[in-house]
């Protein structure tokens, strides 16, 4: 709806009603529109353009001239009135600049009104905490390497004043300011550090030296919180950082599995080293209780040998070859009888003898010499008893080992 | 007719007020000309009264401005190149000198301070070692800059400079390619330090086991043999004791069984001589009686 379109006004039956079905939608533009409405309807009566008939313009214009102006003015006077009013909201404080100057008071929240084309309001939001973000690829760190570096910046407006009048472009100054800064800390620091445990530091040495260029800059913001979201090598070297992370893993894993041998290997090497000193005291145990039985059954033998030696002696010695007799095989050769020639088929007895036991392998001549040269010692002993001539046994056995 | 002239005043006046009438913004400053000469150079802000068309008013944006330069190669004192970005904050202080020199126009005033800021930071990285341009005294670096450009711009531009920082310093493509290489070298020589280190605690933690264990053995063995001894020893002195009380006997009995165990097969062949005491009466029945 313009009101340089008169024509178009006339032919509208209600130019209210466009304007109260538009003020549906906002405030201001409501007045704004009725304003219009009501100045175009005036430019129809004293406009004096295309609709005005000739004769009427001659005679009305003069008539209405005066109340018209006086009309005119009022109607201004209200508009420009109702354009004064504002509302600030809580979240919100205005800086107004009267003729251009800073009027000394911010405007607090609430209703208010200022003159307008007088004074210049300007609305900023001081309660909100904006937050951005800033993503730099390839910094160089003090060591000249890169990484890539992702910091937040949260901040709020805290010197409206400042804000609107001090700096061109606020939040661009922001931006610059955030990216030199982090540049700056990056620089300042060892690659390995900010990768690791220097990220709140980095936060923290941004967040001081943003706040320095921000007061410098007379920004009138207030950088609340600085963090470093996410720092990483750049990708063309991601695969070398992440075989690091996967060495030290492996050099964790090569020391638990040497571990895993040593609890293995040191418990075993103890359990054995028990077990042998177990069975050394089993050998002890054994041997000294044989040692005893084996005392004890002497001492008893020897108590009732003393009171029949001669019988016993006897008795014992009978006893025991007659076990070996029946024990083993043997061949009576009575040598004194003076034939020479006697053969002994020897061999055959023994392999005969060795396939019925299965047992031992056949000896040689030889062998048996050594053997019976082992065994040789025993029998001097039996024989040097002198009460029993055991020597006639030993000759038995002479005779065997010598045929 | 009269109420004509009336409207025609009241126009009038109104005309010659919006001619005569400025306002100068709280983020402006303003100089007033007269046909073209300058005769007030510093209007603060607020509502001010010019004579129509004799003076003229030029106004300029006196907020603190941001000069963002183009990234430049500059180079280092090793002649190493280095791609740099770099702003600058600045606004006018003598407004002026600022119109006298630039015809008003801050885009130019920009470019002027733009090509200023340029040749300073070539100068400053030029003395420097990238070592020292990427971490060392950028902060004087800088401090040294806006003192130096001050000096010039204040003057000359009529503006005062507040900060240059730097944005960004990179290196050029192939540059940084070479240090991506260096950087993967590193990487793996840290792995190859790491798994290898790895390594020598777990031979060492192997060769520790190893040494215990052995240490165990031998001492377990060391031990046993000792125990051993204590029994051989301790059964020793039992048969000693037992057999001493009649040696004789002892060797006989002893004897006797050895015999029984040495002739327990039949694969034992003894071959026997009549005349021993054992077949004393196998020959002869009164063997034994006469001899007594």
């Amino acid at each position: 709806m313009a009101w340089n379109e008169p024509g178009n006004n006339g032919k509208d039956p209600d130019p209210w009603g466009n304007g109260g079905r538009r003020g549906g939608d906002q405030g201001p533009p409501d007045i704004d529109d009725i304003i219009r409405n009501l100045l175009s309807r005036f430019s129809i009566f004293g406009g004096g353009s295309k609709t005005g008939s000739g004769g009427g313009k001659s005679k009305s214009g003069r008539g209405l001239s005066g109340g018209l102006l006086a009309g005119f003015v009022v109607v201004a006077l209200v508009v420009w009135g109702f354009l004064g009013f504002y509302i600030i909201d809580e979240a919100e404080r205005a800086v107004v600049l009267r003729f251009g100057r800073v009027l000394d008071n911010t405007v607090t929240p609430g209703l208010h009104w200022n003159p307008p084309l007088i004074d210049e309001v300007n609305k900023v939001n001081v309660s909100e905490l904006n937050s951005k973000e800033y993503q730099n690829r390839s910094m160089l760190t003090t060591d000249e390497n890169i990484i890539d570096i992702v910091v937040t910046v949260q901040y709020r407006i805290v010197d409206p004043v400042k804000y609107v009048i001090a700096v061109q472009d606020p939040e661009r100054s922001l931006d610059n300011a955030a990216e030199s800064a982090i540049r700056h800390v990056v620089g300042g620091n060892f690659m390995d550090q900010i990768l690791t445990e220097g990220r709140p530091i980095v936060a923290a040495d941004v967040h001081e030296r943003l706040q320095n260029y921000m007061n410098l800059y007379n920004t009138g913001i207030f950088v609340s919180q600085v963090n470093v979201a996410a720092v990483n090598p750049p990708e063309a070297v991601r695969p070398a950082f992440e075989d690091v992370i996967e060495a030290r893993e492996d050099e964790q894993r090569s020391q638990n599995q040497a571990q895993q041998y040593a609890n293995r290997v040191i418990p075993e090497a103890r359990g054995e080293a028990q077990r042998q000193i177990e069975q050394a005291n089993a050998y002890k145990e054994d041997v000294i209780a044989r040692a005893e039985g084996d005392a004890s059954r002497f001492d008893q033998l020897l108590l009732e040998y003393q009171k029949a030696p001669q019988v016993t002696r006897q008795r014992m010695y009978i006893d025991s070859i007659q076990d070996v007799m029946t024990a083993s095989s043997k061949i009576m050769i009575d040598v004194e009888g003076g034939n020479n020639m006697l053969y002994v088929p020897l061999d055959k007895i023994l392999e005969q003898n060795t396939s019925i036991t299965g047992a031992a392998r056949p000896r040689s001549a030889t062998e048996w010499r050594d053997f019976a040269d082992e065994l040789a010692p025993y029998l001097p002993n039996v024989s040097s008893g002198g009460a029993v001539d055991a020597s006639r046994l030993s000759d038995a056995r002479s005779g065997v080992t010598r045929p | 007719m009269k109420r004509y002239y009336g409207i025609g005043l009241a126009a009038l006046l109104l005309i010659l007020a919006a001619n005569s009438l400025f306002v100068v913004r709280e983020t402006e400053r303003a100089v007033m000309l007269r046909f073209g000469e300058l005769v007030n150079a510093d209007i603060q802000p607020g509502l001010h009264v010019k004579i129509p068309w004799v003076n003229q008013v030029r106004k300029f944006d006196a907020r603190i401005q941001i000069e963002d330069s183009v990234p430049a190669d500059f180079f280092t004192l090793e002649q190493k190149a280095l791609v740099v970005d770099s702003y600058a904050k600045w606004r006018i202080i003598d407004v002026g000198q600022f119109y006298v020199s630039t015809q008003g126009e801050v885009s130019r005033a920009g470019s002027l301070l733009a090509q200023r800021v340029n040749d300073g930071l070539r100068d400053q990285i030029g003395e420097r070692t990238l070592q020292e341009v990427v971490a060392g005294e950028r902060d004087q670096l800088m401090l040294d800059l806006t003192a130096n450009l001050n000096m010039d711009s204040a003057v000359d531009i009529g503006i005062e400079v507040i900060d240059v920082r730097v944005k960004r310093i990179d290196l050029p493509a192939d540059v940084r390619n070479s240090v991506y290489d260096r950087m993967i070298t590193e990487r793996n020589r840290e792995a190859q330090e790491l798994r290898s280190r790895g390594d020598e605690l777990a031979i060492g933690i192997r060769a520790d086991a190893d040494r215990q264990a052995i240490i165990f053995e031998a001492e377990a063995y060391r031990d046993a043999e000792q125990i051993r001894g204590e029994g051989d020893a301790r059964a020793t002195a039992v048969y000693a004791d037992a057999y001493n009380k009649d040696p004789e006997f002892y060797a006989f009995t002893r004897s006797l069984t050895a015999y029984r165990e040495t002739f327990k097969n039949k694969g034992d062949v003894l071959l026997l001589d009549p005349d021993s005491e054992y077949f004393r009466y196998l020959k002869d029945l009164d063997n034994g009686q006469p001899e007594q």
